[in-house]
Parts: structure tokens; C-alpha cells; sequence
């Protein structure tokens, strides 16, 4: 017998109450920005403007997309996603399967080698002074490579292959007479396709929205990913968004689209991920639980 | 007998043939190690052997392993120097603020938990999951936008209700707040979802039979939702233990000027300052160093405690 008491109901309000205040602080400053973006600057730093659209306007965008440093980075970061997600993949997908192939010898100490990279590493200064005398100071390199796999990774993707890739199907296959080589292209990758999918999410994502990298390791403009070109727009408001050719637009009326250009520009460059990761949710969720698996 | 191959009739090998033996059936799974081992080797155990150059005095020229030993005289001076306090209180009170709002994920998956309405429940998980997605320069740049002395929303408000403007970026007593509280805007929802599935996990049957002894819902909160995932929030409290003394400075450096220094300088970004900023080598691995010692002695510790008083812990 179910019985809905008095206090139970009470609960689910006060329960449902607390969800939305909660999921009202949480998109309130995203609805605000996207509704900002397109709405007359004067509204908005007037207070005019507090939820939806006011005088709708598109010029902040038209500059946004006028500008060639905001192309360029990100240009490059689209570059920088793709390479970086593919090294990623290559060399954390075939180590994760070895290490979760009971023939493997000495994997206790692989596991440790890789797992002690996660309790200590050498720190920001001698990474570095590595990568600097690898030369690749001011290369896409420098973006990729520091960070190209965790030790989590490998055990997240490695829990995988043990629970998923059969045991009697590899060895099966080896008696036929086929490689290791063969039997993980052919066999174990297709079988794998959640989990790629979820690593490389998780890797695409941290390289979009990753600025430090190319902070310390970039001077050349013409490289700097999308992050760094925001930080210049939204936190340094070192804007060069003026037109080179001497605009007749005056100073106040400057002022004013930069305001605008500002909310344009985090549109802009956070709406494909914010677009993609419903649809992909899944996956990402999935990632999570996998890695919760303890050992 | 002859051509009939049994691994059990074999008589016992040497080690050294089974080696040989697996190595030749086998080789090409270590070749899948390669990329990751060499990557590790060049890009974590190449700069822990750099480390060194926190007790010697680094000159480019000579080398990490060229130049000259100087012993602690780094961290000494480090110690003794004015700003260490400052720095060390610094960090450990951004860490411990953000620790203290560690139950927040927590409390927000209990409460997704108890939600009937399946719709409801996936709209509200999309949408806290949503900052998680978005960048730390990008939220940086929300902040200065919201908190602008003249034009920004919360001033605005403020005013409405006949405060004062406050400038909060500038402030160093509105640092920590602002930091720690914009960080729990990006990460609340994301960091429960770990606790959601381990809710999903709890027995039907406790539930049932305290239905039938009466306990209300909040009861059987607290006395089987909270117990059953306790083993998880042991295990990720050490995990952010273990980041202690790191504090998410990218972040911190992003929203640190000359004016809120006083509370926003911190470990990190200073190593970053004398390090990279004024060249400083030597000295300022040797703080980093000091700072990552701090960080695995806790986790260390934390996890000896876990595994004395509950059973749970990471090894």
C-alpha cells in the first residue's frame, strides 16, 4: 500500500521549491549574457534590459565576426582541438588495452609508473624548462603535448576494455593466427566506440577551454588559441577591436560596443560546446561512472 | 609425446625463458605501451629529475645537471622572506573555503534524487551541468561583466535597495568570496553527478522496510541515502584533499590585480610570478616543490585517517 502522507507532499514542494531557486541562479547569468548579446548596449547598462532581448540588435556580433583575431583564434583552436584529440587517442588507447591484457608482464609496475604521475610531478618551472629545451616554445606543440594524456584516463579506459572486451575472443582470434596489431584495430576498437567517444569528449573539451598553456608557452600572436584572445577581450580589456582605418565613430560609442562586443564574444565561443553537450550528455555521464569504479 | 604440445607437461622453465617466451608471443602489446611510457618519461619523470634545480643555482647555460648545488638555501630564503606568511595564509584559508562547500554537490544530488518527476529531474541535471562546459576565462569574464562598479547587475541591484556600490574586484576582502562562490556556480552540478549514481545504487529494500516502520523521507535521508554513499564521499574528500595547496590557480590568476593581492596572492601564482615572469628558475621550483610536498604529506595523511575511522580510503 502506498501511502502519500501530509509531510511527504510537503516535502516534494519544499524539495522542488529548493531545485528552482537553484536552477534559477545557475541560467539566470547564462540567459542574461545570450539575451545581452543581442540586445541595444544602452539598454543594457542602462538596466533596461533584465531577462529577454531589448531594441534587438546584431552589431556586436557584425563586429565579433569583423574581427581577425577572433577568426584566427579560433581557427587555431579548432586546430588545436583536433590534433591534440587525436594524439590523445593514439596514445592512450593502445597503452589502456595493453594494460588490461592479463598477458602483459610486469603491469604492477606500469600501473605504478603511471599512477605516480598523478601524486607528484615535477611542477610548473621544470615542465617548463622541458618543454622549452624540446623547442617547442611557441609551436602548436606546446599546447598539445604538456597535457596529452592522465593517468586517469588510462584507467578509466582500461576498466573499460576488462569489463567489455572478452577474454576467449582475443585469444580465440590469436590462435587463428591474427595479430595484436590486427585483433586491436579490427576487433577491440570497434567494439569500443563509448568509451573513444567519451575520452575524446572529455580531452576535446579540456583543449577548448584550457588558456594556461598558451599563456606561458605562446608570444606569437598568430597562434594564440581562442582562450587567450577572450582573456584579452574580457579580463585584460586590452581591446584592439578598433578599426585600423580610423572609424567615425566616437569614443563614448566605442565604449558602448565594447560592452556589447563582450557578451557577443563568450556567445561565441561557448555555444558549440553548450549546443553539443546535451546530445552527448551520455557519454559524458558515462565517463564520470567509469572512473568512479574503484580498483 | 612427440609434437603434442602441453603447457602442463612442459618441465618448469627458467624465468628467463618464460620472458623470452612471452615477449616473443606477445611483443606487440608492449609495443602499445611505447607512445604513453615515452610520453611519460619525457613530460613527468624528465622534469621530476629537474626538480633538483630547486637545490642548486639554475644558470641556463650549464644546465639542470651542470650547475652548481646550493642546497636549501632557496626554501630559506623563502621561509625568512616577508611575503611566505602571507602567501601560506593565502592558500590554505582560498583551500579551506573551498573544502567547507564541499558537501554543497552532495546535498544537490540528494535532492535531484528525490525528484518523481522524471522530466523535471533531466531538465535540472542539463541545465547545472551547463557551466561545467563553459571556460575559466569565460566565467572570469562573466564575473567582471556582473560585479562592474557602474554597470554591472549585482551593483545595480545593490542600489536599487539603496546600498552602496561595492567594486568587488578590487577588493581583497570580496576576493575570496567571489572566487570560491563563482567556482561553486560552475561546479555544482557537474560534481554530482558521481553522487547521483551511487544514490541510484542504494537497496529498494531499506527503503521499504523503513516505509513500513514509518520513517518519513528526510529520515530515510539520513539514515540510508547518506550511509549508503558515504564510501564514495570519503573517497573524492580525499581526492580534493590531495589538491590542496593547488587551489585552482589559473583561475585565481586570471582575476588577481595589484589591488586584491593582499588575499589573492597565493603559492602558485607566485611560482608562476618568479618563475616564468622574472626568470627566477631555481627559486621558484623550489617553492613548488615545497607546495606539492604539502599536497601529497595531506593526502597521505587523510588517507591513513580514512582508513583508520571508516574502512574506506584510495589505497
Amino acid at each position: 500500500m502506498k501511502r502519500i502522507t501530509l509531510s511527504d507532499k510537503g516535502f516534494d514542494l519544499i524539495n522542488t521549491i529548493f531545485l528552482l531557486v537553484i536552477l534559477v541562479l545557475i541560467v539566470y547569468p547564462l540567459i542574461f549574457v545570450l539575451s545581452a548579446s543581442i540586445s541595444d548596449p544602452q539598454a543594457v547598462s542602462s538596466g533596461k534590459m533584465w531577462l529577454w532581448p531589448v531594441d534587438i540588435t546584431f552589431k556586436g556580433y557584425e563586429r565579433v565576426f569583423a574581427n581577425d583575431a577572433i577568426w584566427l583564434g579560433y581557427r587555431n583552436t579548432i586546430i588545436y582541438t583536433i590534433v591534440g584529440t587525436a594524439i590523445h587517442l593514439f596514445v592512450l588507447l593502445p597503452c589502456a588495452y595493453a594494460l588490461s591484457r592479463k598477458e602483459l608482464m610486469a603491469k604492477k609496475l606500469i600501473l605504478w609508473f603511471v599512477l605516480f604521475t598523478m601524486l607528484f610531478n615535477g611542477g610548473l618551472i621544470p615542465t617548463y624548462l622541458v618543454v622549452k629545451s624540446m623547442g617547442m616554445l611557441d609551436t602548436m606543440w606546446a599546447i598539445i603535448i604538456p597535457n596529452v594524456v592522465g593517468a586517469w584516463s588510462i584507467l578509466v579506459a582500461r576498466a573499460f576494455f576488462q569489463q567489455s572486451i572478452p577474454d576467449q575472443l582475443v585469444e580465440a582470434s590469436k590462435i587463428d593466427g591474427a595479430s595484436d596489431f590486427y585483433i586491436f584495430i579490427r576487433m577491440v576498437l570497434p567494439l569500443s566506440l563509448p568509451i573513444i567517444a567519451v575520452m575524446a569528449l572529455f580531452h576535446a573539451v579540456n583543449l577548448w577551454n584550457q588558456y594556461f598553456n598558451a599563456l606561458i608557452y605562446l608570444s606569437d600572436r598568430d597562434k594564440y588559441p581562442l582562450q587567450l584572445i577572450l582573456r584579452e577581450i574580457l579580463v585584460v580589456n586590452q581591446m584592439q577591436l578598433n578599426d585600423p582605418g580610423g572609424s567615425a565613430e566616437s569614443l563614448v560609442d566605442q565604449v558602448k560596443t565594447a560592452g556589447l562586443i563582450k557578451y557577443a564574444v563568450i556567445i561565441v565561443s561557448s555555444l558549440p560546446l553548450l549546443l553539443v553537450y546535451p546530445f552527448v550528455q551520455r557519454f559524458f555521464v558515462q565517463g564520470v561512472l567509469i572512473g568512479s569504479i574503484k580498483e | 609425446m612427440k609434437g603434442v604440445k602441453n603447457d602442463i607437461s612442459v618441465p618448469a622453465q627458467s624465468k628467463f625463458d618464460q620472458v623470452r617466451k612471452n615477449f616473443a608471443r606477445n611483443w606487440q602489446i608492449y609495443v602499445f605501451l611505447l607512445p604513453a611510457v615515452a610520453y611519460f618519461i619525457l613530460l613527468h619523470y624528465i622534469p621530476m629529475y629537474g626538480v633538483q634545480i630547486a637545490f642548486k643555482n639554475f644558470f641556463a647555460n650549464l644546465g639542470i645537471w651542470g650547475s652548481p648545488w646550493i642546497g636549501f638555501d632557496h626554501f630559506e630564503r623563502f621561509f625568512n622572506s616577508y611575503y611566505f606568511w602571507r602567501l601560506l595564509k593565502n592558500t590554505l584559508i582560498l583551500s579551506a573555503y573551498q573544502l567547507i562547500l564541499f558537501p554543497l554537490p552532495i546535498i544537490l544530488a540528494l535532492s535531484l534524487h528525490e525528484v518523481r518527476n522524471r522530466i523535471f529531474k533531466r531538465w535540472a541535471q542539463t541545465l547545472t551541468y551547463a557551466p561545467h562546459f563553459i571556460s575559466v576565462v569565460v566565467v572570469v569574464g562573466m564575473i567582471v561583466i556582473f560585479l562592474d562598479p557602474t554597470t554591472g547587475l549585482v551593483n545595480r541591484l545593490i542600489l536599487f535597495f539603496g546600498g552602496d556600490p561595492v567594486n568587488f574586484l578590487t577588493s581583497p576582502d570580496w576576493f575570496r568570496h567571489v572566487f570560491t562562490w563563482s567556482g561553486v556556480w560552475q561546479t555544482l552540478g557537474w560534481g554530482s553527478i558521481i553522487y547521483l549514481a551511487a544514490l541510484s545504487g542504494v537497496n529498494p529494500e531499506l527503503h521499504e522496510a523503513a516505509k513500513v516502520d514509518g520513517a518519513s523521507r528526510l529520515q530515510r535521508i539520513f539514515h540510508i541515502n547518506i550511509p549508503s554513499i558515504l564510501p564514495t564521499i570519503v573517497v573524492l574528500f580525499i581526492l580534493n584533499i590531495g589538491s590542496f595547496m593547488t587551489v585552482g590557480f589559473e583561475k585565481v590568476l586570471l582575476m588577481q590585480n595589484n589591488l586584491n593581492a593582499k588575499t589573492s596572492d597565493v603559492i602558485q601564482t607566485f611560482v608562476y610570478q618568479t618563475g616564468l615572469l622574472e626568470g627566477q628558475y631555481s627559486f621558484a621550483a623550489a617553492i613548488g616543490l615545497f607546495d606539492s610536498a604539502i599536497n601529497i604529506a595531506l593526502l597521505v595523511l587523510f588517507n591513513s585517517v580514512a582508513r583508520k575511522v571508516s574502512d574506506n580510503s584510495l589505497w
